[in-house]
């Protein structure tokens, strides 16, 4: 079901009247049943594999829960037999059967997830290595579907487990509440991923029916499809044909493809966390924002603290930090800064959990090389400027650079360095990316900007307006955006105002959107991650 | 508290370490500036910090982050 | 205060309900095509319920039917009140539920239906069925003939509110759109569309080879409920196929039909093999190379046809009933207002 369709839209609504007319305490209950009719609709086999991970991350998580319970009791019990040294040992085991629990729980997962998603890159690999080494033998490929959403939930699945062995949340008992944790469907999809610790704060309440909340839900929901059906897959025509014939669309073509990239797969993706954000909120329920206007960063770092956020503060909590401050990583920067000096040394363990990192983001993202290359490359850049961080620094002191012309300039510099790194994403291939990136560099059909060749990308004049009145509107609504609630300032107009304001985007939405028949419906470009 | 004050002001001189609140909400320490920290303390304290521990109520204040080592060194 | 304050929420939700109402019903005139000029096919099926519904013979199929008898002619010769329920490639399943709906108003003697569509076991284009579904009055049958129609890509939602379909046509809104915005124009007489021109049959294209002849199951199954209905209606079924050189009618489909004539005891006229009987020269008979018949075409198989009805199957001279007369005498002239400026348009004179 796409968020796009019609029956999506009548899913929701039918889904937003039984829960505030079915009793309270049935709401979250329904939201279970209605994520698994979604889950079921998106492909029956999909609900074996979601179920599966609940089951055993529920199963795994209840385990740990319990061995604190136990070890809790032991302790309070035995407290005055036992010496000091008993008790350390004793939670030794303790931790250790945990341990034993977690890893189980983690491996499992992570492996169907392995599985389903990375068999055939590393058997094209395995066969790549093969065929250099000369030999026959290809190895065969798997037909495994992917399901839908996998990525989002299984990492969600287990940043919980993780986080009820730290303590930071209780291990759920109720199987059903815990599996409409890891399935509510509007963020299946494509995110945002959720924290048990947040999200279980308003899921499983009881949501009286609040005019004030379903109107703002309806409202965020109506940007979201604004965002992506009149800008997203209106410029997606354009994007498509620039990468499909990259022997025409060579040179100047890059840098438009670039730019309309930017614009589709912001559009796109913000826009879907809006509709997902806009459903959860018509039901009362608050899910952790995922983007925070990112393309006003002022720098690659930032722009990564700022856009696709859940997934960021994920691969921090879950892999980042436990690599940097596990104890071999420990030792290793000991190592390091009696080896290479203060500077270096203390930088290098960092450099290298960030590693880490990047190459799961990149590979998080789709199984091939291309992905694994952004991410890197991503890496590559944010390790440079965090080593030249003196060296602006002193060029900052000393030429002054710090007012509104040099933040313009910077928020441009990241932008445009986001979009030259994501031409990977566009290109789908190593080489080509190079390839066009080079044609970029030394590109001499500039003319192409003002001769009428854009006409010919399957966007007409008409579009093109479109386009620029849209990206106006989004970049007014991030400005203002940064004074507080948009939603808010609209509220306190009078209702005339309000009413002209929210029907004229709806009949935007009716009127310019891509939908149906003549448009390709496209996929949520975060589908399948 | 000294010695954890030197060790902040080695990372942001610029910062006054002593009565800021929000040193993770505000954005003045990001995960790299954590993890050297915490490599930092982990030595001059001899305790252990772990990720389970990296919450930004433990190091949103030099307070809050004494009080963390205290407790570990309590604990071990 | 509270009063007044509930007041105030009604009339907002209210005023509100009717703004939002009142634009959409607007939005979804201005932009559903209105068949009125260029492509005039999509408005045919809707003419039908404009009419005083006690047809005698009604035509239902597709060009087949519209382009080649002339309602008009048959009145004026024998007597005969028919009209045409014909659109651009009616596929049979349509022509079925057209049917049914035709008896929701009333039940004609005789039906005549084209079996050039057999040939169609499923749609072929999106666009067609829009052209013959819109056009029908919501009821029972019409559900039934989107259903049967559906392409994968279609939504039913989009039949239900055409503006969900047609939205994005304001960037291609015509004179005619504002125009006919709430007006209709009448653009076939008794659901015959005209056409005076002449383009005399020259080559025909290649016969293409078929990997299969047989008419597919789900297009004999809706010949079959025709049939049926008919029969239990106790109307007459009369199959045609229409002189046209093009699209080809293999000799393969024609043992088909004729078996199946045959079997039900049916009348079924192949055109074809009558040139010598209809008179149908392929050089001043059709209006583009042998397709479909020119007025002059459709005329002389009227006169075929309505003799044929009237003798043979016993479908009543209705000349003497004053008011019909009366709705004919106007249509009549319609009928010859328009080919007047038809032979005017074409710089032709009236052979």
């Amino acid at each position: 079901m796409l968020f796009t369709s019609y029956g999506f839209l009548g899913f929701v609504a039918v889904v937003l009247v039984l829960y505030y007319v079915l009793p309270r305490k049935y709401q979250w209950g329904l939201l279970l049943a209605a994520s698994y009719i979604f889950y079921f609709f998106a492909g029956p086999v999909y609900l074996l594999y979601i179920f599966v991970t609940t089951v055993t991350i529920y199963f795994a998580a209840c385990k740990i829960g319990q061995n604190e319970e136990t070890q809790t009791v032991y302790l309070k019990i035995h407290k005055a037999k036992l010496s000091r040294e008993e008790k350390k040992t004793y939670k030794e085991a303790q931790k250790k059967i945990r341990r034993r629990w977690i890893l189980a729980g983690i491996l499992f997962n992570m492996g169907i997830l392995a599985v389903v998603k990375y068999t055939n890159f590393a058997i094209a690999n395995v066969n790549g290595l093969l065929g250099a080494m000369g030999r026959e033998g290809r190895l065969s490929f798997l037909d495994l579907a992917l399901p839908l959403g996998i990525s989002f939930y299984t990492f969600q699945a287990v940043g919980y487990l993780i986080d009820v062995y730290r303590g930071t949340v209780q291990a759920e008992r109720n199987l059903f509440r815990f599996a409409l944790f890891v399935s509510f469907f509007p963020q299946v999809v494509q995110g945002p991923i959720s924290r048990f610790g947040d999200l279980s704060e308003t899921l499983y309440k009881e949501h009286p029916f609040e005019g004030r909340t379903v109107s703002y839900g309806l409202q965020r929901m109506l940007f979201g499809y604004f965002k992506k059906m009149v800008i997203a897959d209106r410029i997606l025509v354009g994007v498509n044909a620039i990468i499909g014939d990259t022997g025409q669309y060579a040179g100047a073509y890059v840098l438009v493809g670039m730019l309309f990239y930017a614009l589709e797969l912001y559009a796109d993706f913000t826009g879907g966390i809006d509709i997902t954000i806009g459903i959860a909120e018509t039901l009362g329920i608050r899910l952790t924002e995922n983007f925070e206007r990112p393309y006003f960063s002022r720098s690659l770092k930032e722009f990564w603290r700022r856009w696709h956020i859940t997934m960021g503060t994920w691969f921090r909590d879950y892999i980042f930090y436990p690599l940097s401050v596990s104890k071999p990583m420990q030792k290793f920067t000991r190592f390091s800064r009696s080896h290479f000096g203060e500077m270096v040394g203390r930088r290098l363990p960092v450099y290298l959990a960030s590693f880490t990192v990047w190459f799961a983001t990149g590979i998080w993202h789709g199984a091939s090389w291309n992905f694994v290359v952004w991410g890197l490359g991503n890496w590559v850049v944010l390790m440079v400027s965090e080593s030249l961080e003196p060296v602006y620094e002193w060029f900052h002191g000393r030429f002054g650079a710090g007012g509104k012309g040099y933040q313009l300039f910077q928020v441009a510099r990241t932008f445009l360095l986001v979009a030259c790194l994501r031409l990977f994403d566009c290109y789908r291939s190593v080489p080509v990316t190079f390839q066009m990136f080079g044609s970029l560099l030394s590109a001499r059909n500039w003319h192409i900007l003002w001769d009428g060749s854009l006409l010919n990308l399957g966007l007409t004049m008409l579009d093109f307006c479109i386009l620029a009145l849209g990206t106006v509107v989004l970049v007014a609504v991030s400005l203002l955006g940064r004074k507080g609630s948009v939603r808010d300032r609209i509220a306190r107009k009078p209702y005339p105002v309000r009413f002209v304001l929210w029907y004229g985007l709806f009949l935007v939405v009716l009127l310019m959107g891509a939908y149906g028949i003549g448009y390709d419906a496209s996929q949520f470009i975060y589908n399948q991650f | 508290m000294e010695e954890l004050l030197e060790i902040l002001n080695g990372l942001h001189p610029d910062v006054d370490f002593e009565t800021k609140e929000s040193l993770v909400d505000g954005k003045i320490l990001d995960s790299f500036d954590i993890v050297s920290l915490i490599a930092e303390i982990n030595d001059t304290f001899d305790v252990a910090i772990t990720a389970k521990d990296i919450i930004p109520e433990n190091f949103n204040s030099a307070k809050a982050l004494y009080a963390l080592i205290q407790r570990l060194e309590e604990e071990a | 205060m509270e009063h007044r304050k509930k007041m105030q929420n009604v009339i907002k939700a209210g005023g509100s309900a009717l703004v939002v109402l009142v634009t959409l019903v607007f939005l979804q005139r201005l932009l559903v095509p209105k068949y009125v000029d260029d492509v005039v096919e999509g408005a045919f099926i809707a003419e039908y319920y404009e009419e005083e519904k006690d047809f005698d013979v009604i035509f239902i199929g597709d060009c087949e039917v519209y382009e080649n008898f002339s309602p008009a002619v048959l009145w004026q010769e024998y007597g005969i009140n028919s009209y045409i329920r014909g659109s651009a490639q009616q596929y049979i399943w349509q022509s079925y539920y057209l049917l049914e709906d035709t008896l929701r108003y009333e039940v004609p003697k005789v039906l005549v239906f084209n079996v050039l569509s057999l040939q169609y076991n499923e749609s072929q284009r999106e666009a067609y069925n829009r052209m013959t579904l819109e056009g029908m009055e919501w009821s029972l049958p019409k559900v039934k003939a989107i259903l049967a129609s559906m392409k994968p890509e279609e939504e039913f939602l989009d039949y239900v509110f055409p503006l969900l379909r047609y939205h994005s046509r304001w960037s291609e809104l015509t004179g005619a759109d504002v125009q006919y915005l709430f007006a209709t124009k009448q653009v076939t007489h008794n659901g015959y569309y005209m056409r005076v021109d002449v383009k005399a049959a020259g080559d025909v294209p290649g016969v293409r080879v078929l990997g299969d002849y047989n008419f597919g199951e789900n297009a004999w199954e809706y010949l079959d409920k025709m049939r049926r209905l008919c029969a239990g209606k106790g109307i007459q079924l009369v199959l045609v196929k229409a002189p046209s050189l093009y699209p080809y009618w293999y000799p393969e489909w024609e043992d088909q039909v004729e078996e199946y004539a045959a079997e039900h005891g049916l009348r079924y006229i192949n055109f074809l093999e009558l040139q010598e009987e209809t008179g149908i020269d392929y050089d001043t008979d059709t209006y583009d190379g042998g397709l479909h018949m020119n007025l002059s075409g459709a005329e002389k198989l009227s006169r075929y046809l309505g003799r044929m009805l009237s003798e043979e199957l016993g479908v009543p001279d209705r000349r003497g009933e004053e008011a019909l007369t009366g709705r004919w005498d106007a249509k009549l002239a319609a009928y010859e207002a328009e080919k007047q400026a038809q032979y005017a348009y074409y710089d032709m004179e009236e052979p």
